[in-house]
């Protein structure tokens, strides 16, 4: 019987690699594209790590394209009952590999009979990406409280890890990041925190043309997970300065010529 | 047997040289501000360190520049020149903010038309008669008027948070906006600088401040691990 874990085999794996380059090269046939525009999402996904634990935030909205697929998608995936997930990219690799990593992480709990720790779920996640030498388009933000403390981490498609006590990642990355960098503190308390995540969520939805709708925010802390979905509602805030409405007298005139229609009987073609 | 060379074609500008990162405007109550960073990059060098990007255009109006040096030195020669001659005609009319705004977006487009850009993303504040300008052109000739501008790099990291400030401010707290922001722009862009310089233009006039050093912050405790793993210091 095989062993419950799947331990990959040592090495890179190309299997696809053949495959993928022939459905490129029949791309350039036009009309009859084989290859299906992969659904992205254009996102905004960012973390705190605040006074007693981490506080992660995400948009709702997944792109195909210039055309928005889900409009309230949910983008902070379950990796362990203490760690969480969002994810930036492909939906279907950010969904499949946390799904993947969040089974594995259920083995690893029963076999070690030990809560997860957040650098695991990372170093299992990194090495898998980094297989895949960054194919597999996800880009995560990896959040959590285990016996160590609270810590956050960030995984780039390749593989690479930083650490850090805000990050942000997705094409509303910049416009999140603008809000951490002029508004975080240590040892932020609760409400704060999650204000603070929602306005760096709120920018990016703003200013950013891939991202969109609602605000979802997840809580962890060492009692546990507190999960609010759409906890900000998609709400139009540029309103813009030009009237939809004009009034009459909005255009000056200086003339005014009224004349009576007359409405002849028969048809007009034979006077 | 050997075919002949065909000759490159006649090319043009097609990248700028040395750069100036973001420019940012913002109206506020009584006048508008202009704020850059005063570095000149050499590609990723940081060659030139106090560069002058924002400059004194008659009486009610500056101009900042993003892009291209040496182009917005010549977009400078040509305002000068335009100045003067505004000045010598001496019809008790001078350009309004607007105008130089329009004549830029002209000269902008029409050299694109020839391929021949002048590559810069270029910001016109004044204020004259007590109204306001704030407006924005770039190197293909695009023209746009707003109480919020932002240029290059400035767009995707300042923006938002100008965004968030509005344009209900008084001078001290459109400086302090200014200051954050281009220290945000510090810390996410590559080719920024902390030596920073303001203007700006009320009825009082055009006031363009000297460079300044802001300050920046390194003290998180999470910053003092070296390693991933786990490892707590």
């Amino acid at each position: 019987m095989e062993a419950s874990l799947e331990i990959p085999k040592g090495g890179f794996s190309f299997d696809l690699c053949k495959r993928n380059a022939w459905l490129e090269s029949q791309a350039n046939y036009g009309s009859s594209s084989i290859i299906k525009k992969a659904k992205k999402t254009g996102t905004t996904i960012a973390g705190i790590i605040f006074k007693d634990g981490v506080v992660l935030g995400a948009d709702t909205r997944a792109t195909s394209g210039p055309i928005v697929a889900d409009k309230n998608c949910e983008k902070i995936h379950y990796l362990a009952p203490n760690i969480f997930c969002c994810g930036a990219g492909t939906s279907a690799d950010c969904e499949n590999v946390t799904e993947m990593m969040a089974s594995n992480l259920t083995l690893h709990r029963l076999n070690t009979g030990r809560e997860c720790r957040v650098i695991t779920a990372v170093t299992m996640l990194s090495q898998y990406l980094f297989r895949y030498q960054g194919y597999i388009s996800a880009a995560l933000v990896v959040g959590g409280v285990d016996s160590t403390g609270p810590s956050l981490y960030t995984i780039h498609p390749h593989g690479s890890v930083d650490q850090l006590p805000f990050v942000t990642m997705g094409s509303g990355s910049l416009a999140a990041m603008a809000v951490f960098e002029a508004g975080y503190q240590e040892g932020l308390e609760r409400q704060p925190g999650i204000d603070l995540v929602r306005a760096a969520i709120q920018s990016g939805i703003d200013n950013d043309l891939g991202s969109g709708s609602n605000v979802d925010i997840t809580v962890i802390t060492p009692e546990g997970v507190q999960r609010f979905r759409n906890l900000d509602k998609a709400e139009p805030k540029y309103k813009s300065k030009n009237p939809l409405f004009y009034p009459k007298g909005t255009t000056k005139y200086y003339d005014e010529i009224i004349s009576k229609v007359a409405i002849i009987e028969g048809d007009a073609m034979e006077q | 047997m050997k075919t002949k060379p065909v000759a490159e074609p006649s090319t043009r500008t097609q990248q700028p040289i040395v750069t100036g990162t973001g420019v940012l405007g913002i109206k506020y109550n009584g006048g508008v501000m202009l704020a850059c960073d005063t570095l000149g990059s050499y590609g990723s060098l940081a060659r030139f360190r106090t560069v002058k990007r924002l400059e004194k255009v008659g009486d009610f109006t500056v101009v900042g520049a993003s892009g291209d040096l040496s182009d917005f030195q010549k977009i400078s020669s040509m305002l000068r020149e335009m100045s003067t001659s505004d000045s010598a005609y001496d019809d008790g009319c001078n350009m309004t903010p607007r105008d130089i705004h329009q004549y830029l977006g002209r000269v902008m487009y029409n050299r694109r038309n020839k391929f021949d850009p002048l590559w810069n993303e270029l910001v016109v504040a004044g204020f004259r008669d007590g109204k306001p300008f704030l407006g924005a052109v770039d190197l293909i000739g695009t023209m746009y008027e707003d109480d919020i501008i932002a240029t290059s790099f400035g767009n995707y990291v300042c923006l938002p948070l100008m965004r968030k400030a509005g344009t209900n401010l008084s001078k001290e707290e459109a400086k302090q906006v200014m200051e954050n922001c281009l220290r945000v722009l510090y810390y996410r862009n590559t080719k920024s600088s902390t030596k920073i310089q303001i203007a700006t233009v009320s009825a009082e006039g055009v006031e363009i401040g000297e460079p300044f050093e802001i300050s920046t912050y390194w003290g998180y405790s999470a910053f003092q691990h070296t390693e991933y793993h786990g490892k707590r210091l």
